[in-house]
């Protein structure tokens, strides 16, 4: 992919997850952080398939964003194709990893296996 | 012949050494030899118009010959005597003692460049990357086969990529910038400029083979607009800001 494409990604996703990160705040305020914490009122807000949805698409955008920067940091310390290689297709797993279990778990509280 | 006379007598009255001297520190460093690099000390004459070029050369020729330095022309258009000047990387040939307002003037090697010895640098990769963005008018024809016989352009056309033309390659942009000090692959913000200089300009057609080139990984996206770059030009050119617009053709903003 080009570069330009991958920063295009970087960009959007950043800025996609800045709105649906306030609106996750916003959404807390109303709540009353002490209650929204609570064990019930995570499992509920899970359970609601609109917020479970938002939340899915944070830890998406999130992990997008936050990989590839950490891509970025780690070409710029060092340089070498197979580094770079390492580097690359490192971050590609480890997000996949984590979108995978963070779906995981959204996925098997809103279908109640929780 | 009386005035002439005149003249001449103040001329040889003026006094030819200054009382006034600034302590030159000069880094010392032969890869070839040294471990490490180490300062030597001179105490130089100098007077209100004196460069630190002109100091370095003093001390060539009064106390050590075997200093190196690479210069040329002393007027701040070929380039060859960037260095760090007091901490920030300068023309020595442009800097003048009195203006740095220190008594301790301190002479490094460009960062960002392996040092060939003393104060002169390799320039092979600045040159690699400048040559590497295709520094010319991409067309498929010429001057000479166009009935107009040169290329017009209107002055706000000029004004688009002029600043730009003024890069002399000295290398201080480089040598400032800190993704280089990190990122031995980075393109640098000179090419960058030059990329843009050529891109920007209405003559040219190697728009989207330049765009592709910088597009790269250790291309245009690792600059961090810190902003040194354009701080330390001594031309007045903006390779930050060229960067920048460079950015907006590659995120679709400009076209």
């Amino acid at each position: 992919m080009r570069e330009s494409t991958i920063m295009k990604i970087h960009y959007g996703t950043a800025l996609a997850a800045v709105a649906l990160v306030a609106v996750h705040i916003l959404m807390r305020l109303t709540q009353g952080f002490a209650e929204s914490l609570e064990f019930e009122s995570v499992l509920a807000n899970y359970k609601f398939l609109p917020y479970a949805l938002m939340l899915e698409l944070i830890l998406i955008l999130l992990s997008i964003h936050g990989f590839n920067g950490l891509r970025v940091i780690l070409l710029e310390l060092k340089q070498g194709p197979t580094y770079e290689k390492a580097v690359s297709y490192g971050c590609i797993a480890a997000m996949v990893g984590l979108i995978a279990y963070g779906s995981r778990t959204i996925i098997m509280t809103n279908m109640g296996m929780v | 012949m009386a005035q002439v006379s005149s003249i001449a007598n103040e001329q040889t009255s003026t006094p030819l050494s200054s009382p006034k001297t600034i302590l030159l520190r000069i880094s010392r460093y032969n890869p070839e030899h040294d471990e490490s690099s180490r300062f030597m000390e001179f105490d130089v004459p100098y007077q209100r118009w004196t460069t630190v070029l002109e100091a370095i050369l003093e001390v060539k020729k009064h106390f050590d010959h075997s200093v190196a330095v690479r210069y040329s022309c002393r007027q701040a258009t070929c380039g060859s005597c960037g260095m760090i000047i007091n901490g920030k990387p300068r023309l020595a040939c442009f800097t003048k003692i009195s203006e740095l307002n220190s008594e301790v003037v301190t002479v490094e090697p460009m960062n960002n460049f392996p040092i060939i010895r003393d104060l002169a640098v390799k320039f092979e990769k600045l040159f690699e990357s400048h040559q590497k963005i295709k520094p010319y008018l991409v067309r498929d024809d010429t001057e000479l086969e166009t009935d107009q016989k040169e290329f017009l352009q209107s002055p706000e056309e000029v004004e688009q990529y002029i600043q730009f033309a003024n890069c002399i390659k000295c290398g201080l942009c480089n040598s400032a910038c800190p993704t280089m000090a990190t990122d031995s692959s980075f393109v640098g913000p000179q090419a960058l400029a030059q990329a843009y200089r050529y891109v920007a300009d209405s003559r040219d057609k190697g728009k989207d083979s330049r765009l592709k080139i910088i597009d790269d990984s250790h291309g245009i996206w690792r600059c961090h607009f810190a902003g040194s770059c354009s701080q330390v030009c001594p031309k007045g050119v903006d390779p930050a800001m060229g960067i920048q617009l460079l950015r907006g053709y590659l995120l679709g903003f400009r076209s």
